[in-house]
């Protein structure tokens, strides 16, 4: 029998009513199904850190209560099992959290699977550490290291559906994972059917960006058009016994699947295509076919799987000092020259009022910014519009405040002291985490799942060292 | 390449879709045809050293590029180009989300028979 897998959200942040019609349709067809919320990135991950050593009560999905008020009655309700890698830095608190909305909705009883064992901070110095191949940093010293997450698998997520978990609960595990979990419950597939495995992995990276497969992030007015994206419809992923899937999403909403939309998730965030490495299994999409087979559906087929990789990714997370940025901008008649006479006299009062080692990069907004380089490359060899609309933006990086403070405060002073016609100046400064990515062994793992009551919240040693 | 009164030069933003992911400071632009019968035409066209050359001022340190015929596109993967990442660059975007549309702004010659 299918199972349906629908997706809730694809990353912290993401729309807050995107699951109701999500749960509707799922509820409307009757089949077994799962709702997964996917809410945790690099960029994430580094900001619950951040907020759980701010307040050690913090540091699970900010948005989690709107996310879930919605829905959690007609899920639990329909039998429909909640997974959600929320719990981000702190899912035990996010536990509390889910446990709290339930007893309002009357569901004190509810049984929640708290996954554990991705925090691998406090055993980091004694584990063999491999550097992931796509950087090249030194590691961070133990006074500035502030976090070390494991990207766990299915497995554990299994466990606690066995254990009749309604709602899972986790924190740093693989996207993907969270929608393979309810197959494998559900399928009971094996371990080792690394085909089958593959498809239900690629299930989850079709559906872990939300609505980035159906209609999101994709319109090009005019080359790329969306229907109604106001109101897009997050996915819901049809999955067979055999692995054959299909993509779809609930009737009635904005957006579209297409051959487009699902190849441009298929590879996104993909390196090598014949070897996708997920904790699960090594995906090969070599031979992946993307065939429209109805209005929004698309069915994924053709994908391979091999043994899963030695090695476990993890997320380092490190004090990387301070950033600071601040903006002001130039319009109408010469604002170009203005922007850039603005540029060069900051360039020049940086080289006496703050420290060579300073990071600092200056864009013209409305000219050149995303895509030139720290050094200005862009903005160097072309020359803007006379007349325009420019904000002149500076960014700075060091590890002391004051520096940071120093710097943006330059170009505050251009309210006076610059070009002509400067308005509109915000400054903004705060503490950076960094990340970095290694490889540890699997034994060095310890993965596993409780009922959230009999847990123990044993995570007070948390922010230790971490300034 | 053939002469240039036998050519149109388009944007490849008029011919193929992509779009960009990021993780730590490496970026992939998957990449792919509107119709698939231009593919060769990207596939010669597409090419490591071109990208490489397009994201030069990024410090990028290397370009691989995985064809797939069956996708009619390819998967462009670029490192070093984030100077930082997201949690580290001083770039606004740090993710380098934007850069999709930097590779379409790529110039492609194609056959002037060429209709869009």
């Amino acid at each position: 029998m299918t199972f349906l897998l629908g997706s809730g959200a694809g990353f912290s942040g993401d729309r807050t009513d995107a699951a109701i019609p999500v749960v509707a349709e799922l509820i409307r067809r009757g089949q077994p199904a799962a709702l997964l919320f996917e809410t945790l990135g690099e960029r994430t991950l580094a900001a619950a850190h951040r907020a759980r050593h701010d307040d050690p009560d913090a540091g699970f999905e900010p948005l989690l209560d709107e996310l879930l008020e919605p829905v959690l009655d007609d899920c639990l309700a329909n039998d429909i099992a909640i997974l959600g890698n929320f719990g981000a830095a702190n899912p035990a608190g996010a536990c509390e959290r889910v446990k709290a909305l339930a007893e309002r909705a009357g569901r004190a009883d509810i049984r929640i699977g708290h996954v554990q064992g991705d925090d691998i901070r406090s055993r980091l110095s004694r584990i063999d550490l491999q550097r992931w191949e796509g950087e090249s940093g030194e590691m961070p010293g133990e006074e500035a290291l502030i976090s070390a997450n494991v990207y766990l698998g299915a497995a554990p997520l299994v466990e606690a559906l066995a254990q009749g978990a309604e709602v899972v609960v986790t924190g740093r595990v693989a996207d993907p994972s969270l929608f393979l979990a309810p197959l494998m419950h559900h399928f009971g597939w094996a371990w080792d059917d690394w085909d089958r495995l593959a498809a239900g992995t690629m299930a989850g990276h079709l559906g872990e960006c939300g609505s980035q497969v159906s209609g999101g992030y994709f319109a090009d007015p005019g080359l790329k058009d969306v229907p109604d994206l106001a109101t897009v419809g997050y996915p819901i992923i049809e999955v067979e016994e055999d692995g054959s899937l299909v993509v779809t999403k609930p009737p009635g909403t904005g957006g579209c699947v297409t051959e487009r939309t699902v190849k441009e998730q298929l590879l996104y965030e993909v390196h090598d295509p014949s070897g996708y490495l997920t904790p699960d299994v090594v995906v090969d999409l070599s031979d992946a076919r993307v065939v429209q087979i109805g209005p929004d559906r698309v069915a994924v087929s053709g994908i391979r799987g091999r043994p899963a990789p030695e090695r476990l990714k993890t997320t380092v997370c490190y004090a990387g000092g301070w950033q600071g940025e601040a903006e002001i901008s130039y319009a109408g008649p010469n604002a170009f020259g203005r922007a850039r006479l603005a540029a060069e006299v900051l360039r020049e009062r940086l080289t006496f009022r703050a420290p060579p080692e300073l990071r600092s990069r200056l864009d013209i907004i409305g000219h050149a910014s995303v895509f030139d380089s720290d050094t200005g490359d862009l903005q160097r060899h072309t020359v803007g519009q006379e007349n325009g609309d420019y904000r002149l933006r500076l960014a700075v990086g060091h590890p002391e405040r004051r520096w940071v403070e120093r710097a943006t405060q330059e170009l505050l002073a251009l309210y006076c002291a610059g070009p002509a016609g400067g308005g509109g100046v915000r400054r903004q400064f705060q503490r950076r985490i960094c990340t970095a990515s290694y490889l540890v062994k699997r034994s060095d793992v310890e993965a596993f799942a409780t009922l959230y009551d009999t847990s123990q919240n044993d995570d007070r040693s948390y922010g230790h060292g971490a300034q | 390449m053939a002469p240039n009164d036998d050519v149109n030069v388009m944007s490849l933003h008029r011919l193929a879709h992509a779009r960009a992911g990021d993780k730590g400071e490496r970026l992939n632009l998957a990449l792919f045809a509107y119709d698939p019968r231009h593919y060769d035409t990207l596939l010669a066209q597409v090419t490591e050293a071109r990208v490489q050359a397009l994201f030069a001022h990024r410090g990028v340190s290397r370009v691989r590029r995985y064809p797939l015929p069956g996708l009619a596109g390819m998967n462009l993967v670029l490192d070093d180009v984030l100077q930082g990442g997201v949690n580290g660059a001083l770039n606004l975007d740090g993710h380098g989300k934007t850069l999709s549309f930097l590779l379409l702004g790529m110039e492609i010659a194609m056959p002037a028979t060429h209709r869009e």
